[in-house]
């Protein structure tokens, strides 16, 4: 059994990936219904998302705007002319049993995404950048898995119907070697941050929002590429990352024994991080692509293609470089920001009245490891930017210790309130009152007196077990400064 | 027996603003007729007698309010079945979807609402308007007024019957490759197919999406030129539909002096009946005497016309009837294993034979390897039956030829040779391919039953061809009255009505 390391030692990878972006407009790709996400099944759907006989679709132009802007921020060229094409295949989801895509006239084309790995950055070009309809979806009920195997019914729910859908299909990216599976997951978020930055989805993996297909190949070194799978269902970074990795040994391991690999479609398993074979490609369907007779041909104007180009955001790539200069950091210190995903909770707290230094420590420091412990998303832990701007401006005040912070911090965490509400319910203060302090440092002497001597005697550094004696009668509330101080001016000659 | 619903709309419109006549008479005559001849003819799929009386009986109110009312308010309009309507059943004429009740009108429908007509059913066709004799239909075949035994031509074959027979004054048909011009040939009517995207698709149950349009199908043609008005204009729901406004009424017999004609060569085809042909001649003869400068011309690509559309209408309408599987809508077939099976066997049962051949035509069209060869190329001949149109235009104003190359065919007699079948609408695609507008006016008989003439010009150009249609049709004096006079003829397949 050939190791990661192994295969990378021996083959070369291929990666490319295809990238499902769900956009928010307010409405559907070809109807008005809404496109709120979670509603009751079936609640938001039309004549034309359910493909009544008789319907016909109108392009949503924000979408296609939408879309423009994100092939503009790809550095794409846009096309001055293309037309939507029918997919036609069955399947009981799909309302019209074809979905409106694009076919060999995309609106976006030949662009790049430059992406960076612990400082080294890779160039990632971009084929393609289409836009779509959604499909509904299948609820398969009366079986055990949930799956179709075994069901006793099938019920399908088409709120997601013709949601607009953008697809990014990255080039071929060869010369990665065992880089690949990082480079990937870069790519993925560098995507997601550039389309949350230009506001046109939620991007949000584990609500579909953001659906990832991972195409991968091994060849020789110095071999022509070989034949690749698509594994789907890749529906997070970290699974981004672990697939490409898996799907590597996987196929290291069948062309060391001599076997060939079959092209075909993969389903990526979260819990097992290993993938299944879905269909074969060599049955694959022919879709038929024809172009949509019932809609008339795009034709984005060029001086409108301009405008959003000059209106486009700062991108995050561009945006960090000055985040970093700003907040006096070194490269691979945002580097570590990046990968945590905290860039923006980061800039949020500090706008929020934090100190750079502080939100860092924060986020990268408590939160992440929360974060890491239950394996959510930094962003997902339930605590605002807001809160952690609250919590610094609380120790910065003296009102809080660096230890009691963390304590007030897991009580914002457990969903107690802001760290104001949490002090005042968990009764935590700083004990600075020196009347009440001056009887417990008192106590203090008189239960060390040796301690207390060597201290009249000079020698400072014995402050710390009086200190601490201190702290433990206070229960941590005290400030130790103040202890400090006090203790010295109590036993001062 | 006489009836009210006999007469035009023009001249009902001027009878009900005078008080003459209630539209409550007038539909209960319309509905009478029906009752009476429905089953010799099986024109109408579905009769909406509830609805049909109180819409009539609304228009009748309005008017009594006063309310300004349109030339169609109070008219009774029979509507094809491929046209949605709320809360009626709406079949496309296909089993497929039998008992299917639509949660929404179509654009033409509503526009016909809006306009106070009073839509008295919906017609029979032949399966998702795929025939040239209405024979197609999953609900059997319609008889020719003139003649039960023969067809009344298709698609649009209840519609023209319905108004041949006076069960209606004026119906919608919709138009593919000839669907509303043919039957109305066949039945002595007046049809106008308008230009691609005047009329809005928008719940028009699709065969061919880049060709199919609604029209108007009369007994004259100011009425067509009326009924086209109502239901025209731009429609946000369809992306295709035009901004063009629609006026085809004012000025409609200013007369054809000086108008350039040119007799389309290619569309005096080999096939063609010869009285059909010296029909037609003697009508382009009378355009002559009109004033019109009539010559000879030709338009090579005509031929290839009925190869091509047999190539891109299929191959939308595999893709256009691929919705229909059983999951949401119509017929679901009980028995399937699964839900593959039971998609396909929903199919296997839901679709006639004719519709099956075409999916599976349109299927090889499109597929891989195949595209280049038919999808395209078809796509290229139609690009080149424009081009040939526009540069004619250059030295004319309006084109014209037969609608068809023969009269009514007797039943049965073409079900079997699905060509011959095709061969019915060679004089009527080139124009559905260009998207122009094409007018049939009938011109007079051949062995006793009706031939129409075709006029068509540029796209927009429906009020010059409606105008050339009306000279010809004063100069012409074809008696369109309704015929119901069954009793005279062999009706081997149907009991034929009362009088």
């Amino acid at each position: 059994m050939l190791s990661f390391d192994d295969v990378v030692a021996r083959y070369e990878p291929v990666i490319g990936l295809e990238t499902h972006v769900e956009l928010g407009t307010q409405t559907k790709m070809f109807c008005g219904c809404p496109t709120v996400f979670g509603a009751e099944p079936n609640t938001q759907v039309c004549p034309v998302c359910l493909g009544l006989p008789g319907s016909l679709p109108v392009t949503n132009k924000a979408a296609i705007e939408a879309t423009v802007r994100i092939g503009l921020a790809l550095n794409c060229s846009i096309a001055s002319w293309c037309r939507f094409a029918r997919k036609n295949y069955f399947y009981p989801d799909m309302p019209k049993n074809f979905q409106i895509s694009q076919y060999d006239e995309p609106l976006c084309s030949d662009g790049y995404l430059d992406v960076e790995v612990d400082g080294e950055l890779f160039r990632i070009g971009i084929e393609r950048v289409h836009l779509e309809e959604d499909t509904g979806k299948s609820l398969h009920v009366g079986g055990a898995t949930g799956r179709i195997h075994g069901a006793t019914e099938s019920l399908v729910d088409f709120n997601r119907a013709g949601i607009p859908l953008v697809e990014i299909v990255t080039k071929p990216v060869p010369g990665i070697g065992a880089r690949a599976p990082e480079v990937a997951k870069a790519y993925v978020a560098e995507l997601r941050d550039v389309i949350r930055t230009l506001g046109v989805s939620d991007v949000k993996m584990e609500q579909g929002s953001m659906r990832c297909d991972v195409n991968t190949s091994l060849n020789k070194l110095g071999e022509t590429w070989g034949t690749r799978t698509e594994t789907k269902n890749v529906n997070s970074l970290r699974s981004v990352e672990r697939s490409v990795r898996s799907e590597m040994i996987r196929q290291g391991n069948i062309l060391e024994n001599g076997g060939h690999i079959i092209q075909e479609t993969r389903h990526f398993h979260e819990d097992t991080g290993e993938s299944t074979s879905g269909r074969s490609k060599e049955t694959a369907t022919d879709y038929r692509y024809f172009p949509e007779p019932d809609l008339v041909p795009l034709a984005p104007d060029a001086t409108w293609v301009k405008e959003l180009k000059a209106a486009l955001p700062e991108l995050p790539r561009v945006h960090r470089a000055r985040l970093t200069a700003e907040w006096g950091l070194s490269a691979l210190d945002m580097q570590s920001i990046l990968n945590a995903g905290a860039v923006e909770l980061i800039e949020q707290t500090v706008a929020q009245g934090a100190s750079p230094e502080a939100a860092r420590k924060w986020w990268l420091g408590e939160l992440s490891r929360h974060a890491n412990e239950r394996g959510i998303e930094l962003g997902d832990s339930g605590v605002t930017p807001s809160q952690v701007a609250q919590l610094q401006k609380l120790v910065d005040e003296g009102k809080l210790t660096d230890k009691l912070a963390r304590q007030v911090l897991e009580g914002v965490l457990a969903g107690e309130g802001d760290p104001a509400e949490v002090m005042a319910a968990r009764g935590i203060e700083v004990v600075s009152d020196t009347g009440a302090l001056t009887v417990a440092v008192d106590e203090a002497i008189a239960a060390n007196p040796d301690i207390a001597e060597k201290i009249r005697g000079g020698n400072q550094a014995a402050a710390g077990v009086l200190i601490g004696a201190v702290m433990k009668t206070t229960r941590g509330q005290a400030d130790a400064k103040t202890v400090r101080e006090l203790v010295l001016s109590r036993l001062s000659n | 027996m006489e009836s009210l619903a006999d007469r035009t709309a023009h001249e009902l419109s001027g009878m009900l603003a005078a008080g003459e006549v209630s539209a409550v008479e007038l539909t209960k005559d319309a509905l009478g007729v029906i009752e009476r001849t429905n089953k010799a003819l099986n024109s109408f799929l579905t009769v909406s007698d509830v609805q049909a009386m109180s819409a009539a009986k609304a228009v009748d109110e309005a008017r009594a309010r006063g309310e300004k009312l349109g030339p169609m308010a109070g008219i009774p309009v029979a509507v094809k079945d491929v046209l949605v309507t709320k809360g009626v059943t709406t079949t496309a004429g296909s089993r497929i979807l039998e008992g299917f009740v639509p949660p929404y009108d179509a654009t033409a429908v509503q526009r016909l609402r809006q306009a106070g007509a009073i839509i008295v059913g919906k017609t029979n066709m032949d399966e998702f308007a795929m025939g040239s004799s209405n024979e197609n239909s999953g609900f059997g075949a319609v008889h020719h007024p003139w003649d039960l035994s023969r067809v009344p031509g298709g698609s649009s074959g209840g519609s023209a019957a319905a108004v041949a027979a006076g069960q209606a004054v004026a119906a919608l048909g919709t138009d593919t490759g000839g669907s509303i011009r043919l039957p109305a040939a066949f039945c002595g009517l007046v049809a106008i197919k308008p230009t691609y995207g005047r009329v809005s698709r928008y719940g028009l149950i699709a065969f061919a999406s880049s060709l199919d349009q609604v029209g108007p199908m009369t007994r004259d043609v100011t009425d067509a030129a009326t009924l086209l008005e109502a239901i025209s204009g731009h429609d946000p729901a369809d992306a295709t539909s035009l901004e063009d406004p629609a006026d085809f009424t004012t000025g409609l017999d200013r007369g054809i002096k000086g108008l350039r004609v040119g007799i389309v060569k290619e569309l005096f085809t080999e096939g063609m009946e010869p009285e059909v042909a010296a029909a037609v001649r003697r009508g382009i003869d009378q355009l002559v005497s009109l004033g019109a400068q009539v010559e000879e011309c030709s338009l090579p690509s005509f031929k290839y016309a009925l190869a091509a559309y047999h190539v891109i209408a299929p191959a939308e309408a595999s893709s256009n009837l691929a919705r229909f599987d059983g999951v949401r809508y119509g017929l679901r077939s009980p028995d399937a294993r699964d839900v593959t099976e039971m998609m396909m066997r929903s199919r296997e049962e839901g679709f006639g034979d004719e519709v099956k051949r075409r999916i599976m035509v349109g299927t090889y069209a499109l597929s891989a390897g195949y595209y280049d060869a038919y999808y395209d190329k078809a796509q290229r001949v139609r690009t080149v039956v424009i081009r040939e149109l526009e540069a004619a235009y250059e030295n004319f104003d309006v084109l014209v030829g037969p609608t068809a190359p023969c009269v009514a065919f007797k039943l049965g007699d073409r079900v079997n040779d699905p060509v011959a079948m095709y061969l019915a609408d060679i004089a009527t695609i080139p124009m559905s391919l260009a998207g122009i507008p094409a007018i049939t006016v009938p011109i007079g008989l051949a062995d006793g039953l009706p031939v129409g003439l075709q006029i068509f010009g540029p796209h927009f150009s429906e009020a010059q061809i409606l105008r050339a249609a009306f000279a010809l049709e004063q100069s012409a004096g074809f008696d369109s009255r309704p015929r119901r006079d069954f009793a005279h003829s062999a009706a081997p397949q149907a009991k034929p009505g009362q009088p």
